[in-house]
Parts: C-alpha cells; sequence; structure tokens
C-alpha cells in the first residue's frame, strides 16, 4: 500500500489539473491546471525509475547499493524545461490578453465565437 | 546511388541551426537574411528528395545518435526513416518552402521579422523532427517545439485581440495532448523499458495499460490534428494567423496526423488484427477484431468531421475561417481513407482506400495551402477578409483569381485537379464498406464546391466596388509562391499515377509492412 502513494499522488495531480481546466473560468487558474498536469506526470516518470532504498545515479562517487534508473530522470528535466517554456509563453498570453480585453474572464474573451 | 546516413539528421539540423542564426544576420541585413531562411530552406528540400529517392529505392535507413551502429541495451536515439515518414517531410518542406518565399512580400510591412522567421525555421525542425524520429521522448520533445513556435507565430499579430485569444486555445490544447503524449510514454515506458518505437512494437502485448496508452495517444494526436470533437481551435488558429503562417499550420496538423498513423499501424501494428472480444449475440457469437472496433470509431469521427465542416464552412462571412473549416472537412476524408483501411485490414480496396487516404494528405496540403495564400493576397491588397465587404476583384488581380479557381477545384474535388485523384480512390473503397459512407463523403464535396463558388463570386465577380479602384496584382514573390503551389496541383491533377506509383504506394506499404520497421532494428542488433 505504501509503495502505491505516489501513483494516487499521481492520479491525483492530475485530475485535479483536468478539473481546474474544465470548471474554472479564470485564464490564470487554467494555467495552474495545466502545470498541476505537468507535474502529475513528471511526479509519475520519476516514481517510475525509483526502487526503494536506491541510491541517486552517480557512478563516479557510488559508495555501492543499487541506484534509481537514471533514464527517467533524465525524461524529467527535459519535460521540466519544455514545461518552464509552456508556462512563459502562456502567461504571456494571458498578459496580452488581459490589455486587449480587460478580464481574464473566459466568458468574456469570445471575439472569435460564431 | 546511396548516400550517407548523416543526411538524416542534418535535415533537422539545418533549419535548427538556421533559426538560431537568422537573428544575428537580420542584424547585417534584412533582405540577406530573407535570402538566407529561404536559401536554408531551399536547400533542406533538396536534401529531403535526396533521401527520398536513396529511401525509395533501398529501403528504410536509420541513424543512431552518438554510436557507430546499433548495439545493445538500445538507450540511444535514433532516427528511422521509412517511405512514410519521408512522405511527410517532403510536404512539410514544401509549405514551409511556399511559405517564406511568400512572407518576402506578404510580411514586409511588420516589425519584428527576425523573430519571425526564426520561430517558421523553429515550426520546420519541429515537424521535420517528428516526422523522421524513431523514438517516442524524442517524438514528444518535436511536438513540444512545433507547438510552442506555432504558438509564437498565431499571435504574431499581437495588435489583434483576435489572435491572442485563439494563440491561447491552441497552447493550452497543445499542452494537454502533449503532456498526455508524455505519460503513455510513461505508461509504456515503465512496461517495456524501452522508448525506441520499433522495440516497443515488437514487444507491446496489448494489455490493460497499453489500452490506455493507446487511448491518450490517440485522443491528443487526433486533437492536434482536428477531428471534431475536438476541433474548436482549428478555425481560430488558422483564422487568426498570418496566411503565411496558415500554410505551415497546416503541415503542423499534418504531423500530428502522421503520429495517429505511427501509432496505429507501426506502435501497435501487431495488435491490429488481435480479437478483442467473444460477443454472444442473440444466439450468434460475434468474435470482434482490434482493428474493425478502432476503424469503425475512426470512419464515425471521419463522417461527422466531413459533416460538422462543410455545414460549418456554408454559414462562414470570414474567408480565412471558411477555409480553415474547408480545411476540417478535407482532415475528415483523411481520416476516412485511413479508417476504411484499418477496419478493412487485409482486403484489396482496404488498401486502396489507405492510398487514397495518404494520397489525400498532400493533396490537401496544397490545396488548403493555396486558398489560404489566395486569402493573404485578397487581404494584402484590399486589408479585407470580411467576404460582405468584397467584389469584383478579377478586374483588378487576375491572376490570384486563376490561381483561385485552380484551388476551388482541387478542394471539390473535380476532376482536372489533384483533389479527385485521392477523392476517387476513396469513394470508391467506401463504397464497398457501405455506399452510404460514399454517398455522405461525394454530397459534402459537392456541398463544398457550392461553398466555395459562392466565395468565388462574392469575392471576385459582382460590379466594381469604388473603394477597390486602386486595387493592383499582389507582389512578384507572392505570385510565384501561388504558382508553384498551383502548377504541382495541375501537375498532380493530370499526372496522378506518378504520385500514386512513386510516392503513395510504397508510404501505404511501409504503414502496413510494420514488421519490415521493427526488423530494421531488431534485426540489426
Amino acid at each position: 500500500m505504501i509503495y502505491n502513494i505516489p501513483y494516487i499522488a499521481v492520479a491525483a495531480l492530475v485530475l485535479l489539473g483536468l478539473y481546474a481546466l474544465v470548471f474554472k473560468r479564470n485564464l490564470i487558474k487554467m494555467v495552474i491546471g495545466i502545470t498541476l498536469i505537468e507535474s502529475g506526470v513528471n511526479l509519475f516518470l520519476i516514481t517510475l525509475g525509483y526502487r526503494t532504498g536506491s541510491i541517486a545515479p552517480i557512478y563516479t562517487s557510488s559508495p555501492g547499493g543499487i541506484m534509481s534508473f537514471p533514464v527517467p530522470q533524465a525524461l524529467t528535466l527535459t519535460s521540466i524545461v519544455i514545461g518552464v517554456a509552456v508556462l512563459a509563453l502562456m502567461l504571456s498570453l494571458v498578459i496580452h490578453i488581459y490589455r486587449h480585453y480587460g478580464s481574464l474572464d473566459v466568458r468574456e474573451i469570445r471575439r472569435l465565437k460564431e | 546511388m546511396s548516400i550517407p546516413d548523416y543526411i538524416i539528421p542534418l535535415v533537422v539540423a539545418l533549419p535548427l541551426l538556421g533559426a538560431f542564426l537568422t537573428p544575428l544576420i537580420s542584424r547585417v541585413n534584412d533582405k540577406l537574411r530573407n535570402i538566407f531562411v529561404i536559401l536554408i530552406l531551399g536547400v533542406n528540400m533538396a536534401l529531403i528528395l535526396l533521401l527520398a529517392s536513396n529511401i525509395l529505392t533501398e529501403g528504410i535507413m536509420i541513424y543512431v545518435f552518438g554510436a557507430q551502429n546499433l548495439n545493445l541495451p538500445l538507450v540511444r536515439i535514433l532516427f528511422e526513416v521509412d517511405a512514410m515518414s519521408i512522405f511527410m517531410a517532403i510536404i512539410s518542406s514544401i509549405l514551409a518552402f511556399v511559405a517564406v518565399l511568400y512572407s518576402w512580400a506578404f510580411m514586409k510591412e511588420n516589425t519584428g521579422l527576425d523573430k519571425y522567421y526564426t520561430l517558421i525555421l523553429l515550426m520546420t525542425a519541429g515537424m521535420l523532427g517528428m516526422e523522421l524520429t524513431g523514438d517516442m521522448f524524442n517524438f514528444f520533445v518535436f511536438l513540444e517545439i512545433l507547438s510552442i513556435a506555432s504558438c509564437a507565430l498565431i499571435a504574431f499579430w499581437t495588435h489583434k485581440g483576435e489572435s491572442v485569444e485563439a494563440a491561447f486555445k491552441y497552447i493550452t490544447i497543445s499542452a494537454i495532448g502533449a503532456l498526455f503524449v508524455l505519460f503513455a510514454v510513461a505508461l509504456l515506458y515503465g512496461q517495456y523499458n524501452a522508448l525506441n518505437i520499433a522495440t516497443l512494437a515488437n514487444l507491446i502485448q496489448y494489455n490493460f495499460l497499453d489500452k490506455i496508452a493507446l487511448a491518450l495517444l490517440i485522443v491528443a494526436l487526433a486533437m492536434k490534428a482536428g477531428i471534431v470533437p475536438l476541433h474548436m481551435w482549428l478555425p481560430d488558429s488558422y483564422g487568426s494567423a498570418p496566411s503565411s503562417v496558415s500554410i505551415i499550420l497546416v503541415g503542423a496538423t499534418q504531423a500530428s496526423l502522421y503520429g495517429v498513423f505511427r501509432v496505429c499501424f507501426t506502435l501497435y501494428g501487431s495488435s491490429l488484427s488481435t480479437i478483442t472480444r467473444q460477443l454472444d449475440l442473440f444466439g450468434r457469437s460475434l468474435t470482434l477484431y482490434m482493428n474493425s472496433i478502432l476503424g469503425l470509431i475512426i470512419i464515425l469521427l471521419a463522417i461527422i468531421t466531413i459533416i460538422i465542416g462543410v455545414l460549418m464552412a456554408l454559414i462562414q462571412i470570414d474567408f480565412k475561417r471558411l477555409i480553415a473549416y474547408a480545411a476540417v472537412a478535407e482532415i475528415g476524408y483523411m481520416f476516412l481513407g485511413i479508417g476504411t483501411g484499418i477496419a478493412a485490414l487485409g482486403t484489396t480496396y482496404g488498401r486502396t482506400a489507405l492510398e487514397g487516404g495518404i494520397f489525400h494528405i498532400i493533396n490537401d496540403a496544397l490545396d488548403v495551402g493555396l486558398l489560404f495564400l489566395v486569402a493573404g493576397a485578397i487581404y494584402y491588397a484590399t486589408r479585407e477578409f470580411s467576404l460582405n465587404r468584397m467584389g469584383g476583384l478579377a478586374r483588378n488581380m487576375k491572376i490570384t483569381a486563376v490561381f483561385f479557381i485552380i484551388g476551388l477545384l482541387a478542394v471539390a474535388g473535380m476532376p482536372p485537379m489533384n483533389g479527385f485523384a485521392s477523392k476517387l480512390l476513396i469513394y470508391e473503397s467506401t463504397y464497398q464498406l457501405s455506399p452510404i459512407l460514399a454517398i455522405i463523403a461525394i454530397l459534402c464535396s459537392i456541398l463544398l464546391l457550392a461553398v466555395f463558388v459562392k466565395v468565388f463570386y462574392s469575392a471576385f465577380m459582382g460590379p466594381a466596388i469604388p473603394k477597390f479602384k486602386d486595387v493592383k496584382e499582389v507582389p512578384k514573390s507572392m505570385l510565384f509562391a501561388m504558382g508553384i503551389i498551383a502548377s504541382i496541383i495541375v501537375i498532380f491533377g493530370i499526372f496522378p499515377e506518378i504520385v500514386l506509383n512513386n510516392l503513395v504506394e510504397p508510404a501505404a506499404s511501409a504503414l502496413i509492412g510494420y514488421e519490415n520497421y521493427i526488423a530494421q532494428v531488431i534485426g540489426g542488433i
């Protein structure tokens, strides 16, 4: 049971993020929702590589024993960097939207609705 | 003739390098920068054609990063290029090349063009990377590069609220889609300890977690390809972006479409003919195969996509939104061909449908691309997107009017143009699966013709409007860009069998023959 806690956390984070995306009306909260999903996915990747009692995979100064698997960590790093880029882009768009529409409410940002 | 395998990474590296050199060159001279970007994409297109000729004669090519050849354990990133990948790469490179030619005059009055060209090159690198890679995580990375670059380009006209709004929609959809892809990659990686598409396809067992991964991948990529329940971002983005960007966005959605193919046919290729369920219906036992279920779902979505795309196109008054809805309908035709191909896997007409669907990808890119360029040309000349305020433009813009007629006939699938060749293949094969599908497809094509005839009349015909008395024909670079696409359309329309035999047929074989794709990597170890 104790080993399943990270996976439960992953599911909780992703579902929370999806909830924020679908039901929240504020653009900033939607951005937060996407960040939550991203954290969930990153946590999932990290958890996949972890083995009980393992140490960080640094080969040159290893005290022995098992190491956690390095590939998911490399994937997570890449994913974090990409996530920062997406987050920055989204927030800059939110700033522009606020300048044009004077609001962050999705119900008022619908000039393209037809 | 055999070419060295380092051409493969060069195809992606060249636009990437060019992207970061562009701002530097832009400081020297604007004209020099334009020539530089056109040169980069021109050379890239030549390299891709060279690669294509080699692959079509000698089969799949592989490039492994950081190693001389393949060895165990396979932790390296590798690019695996088969006929389908190179087919998509040709489309992307043509679209990108035409777009920069067109931008020369079209974007002249804008500021910040160094960033504009940088982002266009990044988009090209992203598209080509997605199409050539043989690694799932690499696919995700290029997907994100593509999304970020295209989102920034959609919002390029930041002085318009609509552009920024459309860009926000696009990045939201893309970010969720990409995270779904990453989640699916993690699910597959956790089970099989591999990221390589060929290795994964070899090991895949089609258990419960694999089904979840399949659903996530298909949903995410179909969302980015703009299939109907998830198409709402597409008309907004296509309609609000500059025309030269819209044409590359067509290529971007098709790169996601390629992802759907790769996942269905290669990654889950061995599971396609698996029996999923034995049903006992009213005393008759019914065996359900994975391919018929998946195929029927795709066909259903495709039919809805076609109908909604055409009906929404009918009521639009904004020129570019109208074309965007027509593009949605065209995506439906591709999925119809592919869906029929999956549902009738192994039969002759299933293969014809698959070929029709694949052929329609390149035709759609050219037809819809040409229409977007014409819409951009009209905007350039008149500063007008609304069809209600246009009229009589054929008097002043004769050549553009001719290009529009070519695009119109091609998109509606009329005989002398390329759209007819691929749509005919789709009609005749879907008819054998179910006549109703073919009837709906033909009816919607006719409606599409009606839509565009209406547009032609309201934009180009009718009495001369005094406001447009001094409208001139657009500059030569734009005419040249439109001319390239229009001539390819006519050539493909007159000699469809050349493309069918040399490009489409190998691509269809590459999709169906997933064993070759796997053996090329696994056998090499």
